[in-house]
């Protein structure tokens, strides 16, 4: 790392988090929260370039009805290499692992998080599961799909699932230790007078995130451990030869991954309150909803992995509750997006790219989310099931949701991370290119779902060919758009302008600090005598439509 | 938070006070609250074997009764004496590193590795056991694959080989999964031992003992799950 | 295909319908609201936009009413799709008693399928329109999905178990099977077509394709050679086995108090693993048959019981050598639960 300068303005030098050490050793043996997000960002990164290597070579694949520019193997092996990098290597540990990383003890006036070392163990967990799993892809490959449905991956499947699957464990160790950190952090490390209601909403979407964190993940550690050790051992617990039940899998997998879900998307959830808060200049309307609804949603987020199993010979029954549970589940969701939607009443409202992002996240996510309720009504699930209609619902979520948050977040968090402003007319460029490009490829995939193309299909018939033209067109414009943030990160953090402490002019913790923060965040320990996201005075506070007399006049 | 008593070593900072924390008191209380996440996080990962457990013993009661009368009650009770013991032991070395006596907590400390290390002793006879039997599912030891005398096992009416097979798989995975927790726990302890020796533990400074003794004491707990689950419900079957 | 761009696939069930009419309800309910949430976005965004670099605007607290509202509403709004959607399904997961029973096995990467009446098909599937169709679903080796996206359904096919799906087409014409569970290589090759024909055009390709005997005559055939008539009866009248006649659907009392109900999960169970569940009365031992029997000679098997007198699954055309009636005489006599012996 490159000490600051810059030809333009010369900076006063300043000690902070990045020049305060030089060397390798310093990087990779740093127990600093910022170092180790900047590690955890340089690394998912790389994911995230994997991973989009593989959805462009499906985009191109399906181009064409034949199936001609892949094999079938290879096909399959792209889809789930695509899937398992992109929600374990990067949506998993995207924003936690580096915004929340860098923020939670920023956010609250700490030096650090509770447990430095394991912080640092969690990245060298996750280095570690990523390269088993790296190597599992070079030697050959995996084929199950990303949900490694049983009996085919114990028993039918020639491919490196064992492998895979013991990256996937490992890295599962990773983000245990990253929520159990967050976890203990947020209650025991808080500084003088920062309550927890006066905490910004980002850390109640990562407290609850953390929850599941801690209570999905080992589910599916052992899940998967007992899927590889049945397919060394030739029989197991999922195998219909001893009597096994492999619908069973299907319950244990998805009792962690659709939390997981929430896992990707309730993080980007509190970065976009940060957003529309700090970019509007006012308080989040109805903070403790807000707040408690990320709790709702992580509870709720637990009692609904049935849906996935409505066709898969789930009891009639059974299937009404998670059905009812589903529905259940949308309501903190459609909580949030109101209560968004209204702190931008009366408002002052600027066009910085983070704030793009923010509106482009409730604008998708309310789609996506929307589109979750086909899924979760039984009669149209059992149509919509395994077909396109899924694969755009949970893009929607998890590109449209989880992606766009964590780019909006990158974006607004970018000076104090780096020191340096991103070019903002390119900013607002890429998010518009972005923006259009995402929805040009899976709003498609909608319509194509409800004629009933199936997904996982390396060959389709002819009719569904101009969906996917549409979609393969819609995926370059989305790559292109994905690359131009790249390339300007990486310039901006040598020739980029000198951020200041507080270029958004903000009263967060975090911008109470030079930028970057120096390595222990703060010269003295703050003590907080503000309410979260407190631009004006409180007694100008305004009420309205308490359970009162009279609604205040609009 | 409880206030404490201003030491003057506090004011100075104690030698082991992480430059992140306020105080000891934060420190140790972070150490605590991280070991019961990070139990509860244990507990979902047993839990998903327990499950599984719960599932098919409820499909096959016949074989499960006829699997679990083959096992080992003896070496099992005396397994499940040993660990009650050792948490003993456990419960006293936090004790005394509380009050600041070395001697009897590094006693209680040896103590409990040693206890640990025999329960792991007499596991690895039972696993034995089952290996000479052929009780080793599938072929995990393609030497010896699953392959048991039927007629040694007394097949209650209604148990098949399959289902017994399941069984052992089962058992396999939960007290496996167990002992490796027991063998994490001896090295934590060896950990502690050589602290203690080198004396860094005292009265303001002994969260490792106490969380490293939490998380003994949950091993256990699971342990006194397990024992009942798998050695002893339906045994009333046996003729 | 109905015009250039069609956003619902062809309606070809009594299901159809049903399920569009949902979907254009639910799809109703999404576009108003994402069109309100973005218009009231983008008119906050252009109203409230920042005028001079330092205006603060006034904090707002929040209103319960207002969450109260957002919280109710949506709530309601949903509770009318969850019921909805549940009517549905529940339907659809309900065979009825009458329909004519078709056997599916799903094997890497084909679908094999038998008519009650013998015929047997490979990727197709012909129905004729207007009457119950009820497919009984094992697969030999991983899960595969039946889908019919026309018919509006789908079921996995699970190995080691049965799951069923039934249907009742409307309009003759040629449409997608597609297998909707990933299972490997071939998987997007593991597709066909179901044919819905009128009746008498289905009559006439019955006619024409048989040769082959129906599920139950080879399930019998089959019962004598495995030898289960020495214990169960010539005619599955029973002996040293329990009595198949009369079988299949009713409740049957099990040694140890409780009681099972015979369908085709527990038969093959005890085709497969005889010590399960005893029935009441009788001593283990039947020998397993695991490995002896492949999945279409269990079908077999099981079609065999069901045809025998006096149980619930004599349906019309499963009876070996009886054709196939119409569906305005054949609904009747199986329809009750004690049944007719005929």
């Amino acid at each position: 790392m490159q000490p600051i300068e810059s030809f333009e303005v010369p900076a006063p030098p300043k000690v902070n988090y990045i020049n305060a050490q030089y060397g390798l050793k310093s990087w990779l043996l740093t127990k600093d929260h910022k170092r180790i997000a900047l590690l955890y960002l340089g690394s998912i990164t790389f994911f995230f370039f994997i991973g989009g290597i593989y959805a462009l070579m499906i985009r191109l694949e399906l181009l064409t009805p034949q199936g001609d520019l892949l094999q079938s193997t290879t096909y399959n092996k792209v889809f789930t290499q695509h899937g398992i990098i992109m929600i374990f290597f990067f949506l998993i540990p995207s924003i936690p692992a580096t915004l929340g990383n860098f923020l939670i003890p920023m956010m609250i006036g700490a030096k650090d998080l509770a447990f430095p070392r394991i912080n640092l163990l969690s990245w060298y967990v996750y280095l570690l599961g990523g390269i088993i799993t790296i190597y599992a892809l070079l030697a050959g490959g995996v084929d199950t799909g990303w949900t490694f449905y049983t009996p085919f991956s114990t028993t039918f499947s020639n491919s490196y699932v064992v492998a895979t699957g013991l990256g996937i464990f490992i890295n599962g160790f990773s983000s245990i230790l990253t929520g159990l950190n967050f976890i203990v952090t947020i209650h025991t490390m808080r500084a003088p007078g920062m309550t927890w209601f006066r905490m910004p909403l980002f850390l109640w979407s990562h407290y609850a995130t953390s929850l599941i964190m801690i209570l999905g993940t080992p589910v599916v550690a052992i899940t998967i451990l007992l899927l590889a050790f049945e397919r060394l051992s030739g029989v197991g617990i999922f195998n219909p030869a001893l009597g096994g039940d492999p619908v069973l899998f299907q319950h244990l997998f998805w009792f962690y991954s659709h939390p997981a879900v929430y896992i990707m998307v309730l993080p980007s959830m509190g970065v976009v309150s940060e957003l529309i808060a700090n970019f509007s200049r006012k308080n989040i309307f109805g903070y403790s909803f807000v707040a408690f609804s990320s709790l709702a949603i992580a509870v709720f987020g637990f009692l609904v992995w049935g849906h996935h199993l409505f066709v898969a010979s789930q009891s009639v029954y059974a299937g009404m509750i998670f059905s009812f549970l589903s529905f259940a589940v949308a309501i903190p969701s459609a909580i949030k997006v109101f209560n968004w939607t209204a702190t931008l009443y009366k408002s002052s409202i600027s066009y910085d790219t983070p704030m793009l992002y923010a509106l482009g996240f409730i604008g998708l996510f309310t789609l996506g989310g929307m589109t979750g309720l086909f899924l979760a009504s039984l009669a149209t699930d059992v149509h919509l099931s395994d077909t396109y209609f899924v694969v755009a619902h949970f893009h929607y979520i998890m590109v449209g949701g989880a992606l766009m948050g964590y780019l909006g977040g990158l974006h607004y968090w970018w000076p104090k991370i780096s020191g340096r402003m991103y070019p903002e007319g390119w900013g607002r460029f890429s998010a518009l290119v972005i923006f259009v490009g995402f929805n040009l490829t899976f709003l498609p995939q909608f319509i194509a779902g409800y004629l009933g193309m199936p997904r996982r299909y390396h060959a389709y018939p002819p009719e569904f060919q101009v969906f996917n033209v549409l979609s393969t067109a819609g995926a370059s414009i989305l790559g292109f758009g994905m690359l131009i943030p790249a390339i300007y990160f990486v310039w901006s953090m040598r020739y980029g302008r000198i951020a200041e402490s507080n270029p958004w002019h903000l009263p967060g913790l975090e911008w109470r600090t030079q930028s970057p923060p120096p390595t222990e965040n703060f010269e003295v320990t703050p003590v907080v005598t503000w309410e979260a996201y407190e631009f004006a005075p409180p007694e100008e506070t305004e009420v309205v439509g308490k359970f009162g007399p009279e609604l205040e006049r609009i | 938070m409880i206030e404490t008593h201003a030491t003057t070593q506090e004011i100075h900072g104690h030698p082991a006070l992480q430059h992140h924390f306020e105080n000891m008191e934060q420190q140790r209380e972070a150490g605590t609250i991280g070991m019961w996440v990070f139990l509860v996080t244990e507990l979902m990962f047993f839990g998903g074997m327990f499950l599984a457990y719960a599932l098919y013993r409820n499909l096959f009661p016949a074989a499960f009764a006829s699997a679990s009368n083959h096992l080992d009650i003896t070496l099992g009770a005396v397994n499940t004496a040993v660990l009650i013991v050792s948490s003993f032991t456990m419960a006293l070395a936090v004790y005394f590193t509380q009050i600041g006596k070395l001697r009897p907590q590094i006693i209680c400390l040896v103590l409990t590795l040693v206890l640990g290390l025999t329960f792991l002793g007499i596991k690895a006879v039972e696993y034995h056991e089952k290996y000479t039997d052929r009780l080793i599912p599938g072929r995990l030891i393609p030497s010896a694959p699953f392959g048991p005398d039927a007629h040694a096992l007394h097949l209650l009416p209604g148990a098949t080989l399959p289902q017994v097979e399941m069984f052992y798989w089962i058992y396999f995975a939960m007290t496996g999964m167990h002992a490796l927790h027991m063998i994490i726990g001896a090295g934590l302890l060896l950990f502690l031992i050589i602290y203690s020796v080198k004396g860094r533990f005292d009265p303001e400074y002994h969260g490792p003992v106490e969380i490293i003794g939490l998380y003994w004491h949950f091993v256990d707990i699971v342990w006194i799950f397990l024992f009942p689950l798998l050695y002893l419900l339906g045994r009333h079957f046996q003729h | 295909m109905q015009g250039w761009l069609p956003l619902v696939p062809e309606s070809a069930s009594t299901f159809s319908w049903q399920v569009d009419a949902l979907y254009f309800y639910l799809s109703g309910v999404t576009l108003f609201f994402v069109l309100l949430i973005s218009a009231v976005l983008i008119f906050f965004t252009i109203r409230y936009r920042r005028r001079t670099p330092y205006e603060i605007p006034r904090p707002i607290a929040g209103s319960h009413k207002l969450e109260t509202l957002w919280t109710v509403i949506p709530f309601v709004i949903a509770m009318t799709m969850f019921g909805w959607g549940a009517r549905i399904y529940f339907d659809q997961y309900k065979p009825p008693q009458n329909a004519v029973e078709v056997y599916v096995v799903g094997k890497q990467w084909m679908w094999k399928l038998q008519h009650a009446t013998g015929q047997r098909e490979i990727n197709e599937l012909h129905v004729p329109v207007g009457r119950k169709i009820k497919l009984i679903m094992t697969s030999e080796d991983v899960i595969h999905d039946f889908f019919v996206p026309a018919f509006r359904t789908k079921a996995d096919v699970v190995p080691g178990r049965y799951t069923t799906l039934w249907f009742e087409a409307t309009k003759p014409g040629k449409y997608h099977l597609f297998c909707a569970e990933f299972c490997g290589m071939n998987h997007s090759g593991m597709i066909g077509s179901v044919y819905v024909m009128e009746p008498r055009e289905f009559d006439n390709w019955l006619s024409g394709n048989v040769g082959s005997s129906t599920p139950a005559a080879a399930g019998q055939q089959f019962y004598q050679t495995l030898g289960c008539a020495s214990c169960h009866g010539a005619n599955g009248e029973g002996g040293r086995g329990p009595t198949l006649t009369g079988l299949f659907g009713r409740p049957t009392p099990l040694e140890g108090g409780q009681t099972v109900n015979a369908d085709e999960g527990y038969i093959r169970e005890s085709i497969l693993n005889p010590g399960a569940k005893i029935v009441a009365g009788f001593t283990p031992i039947m020998p397993t048959f695991q490995g002896q029997v492949s999945e279409d000679q269990l079908v077999q098997l099981l079609a065999f019981i069901k045809s025998l007198p006096g149980g619930s699954g004599a349906t019309p055309g499963a009876s070996p050598g009886t054709p196939l009636p119409s569906p305005q005489t054949g609904s009747s006599p199986s329809g009750s639960p004690t049944g007719n012996i005929r």
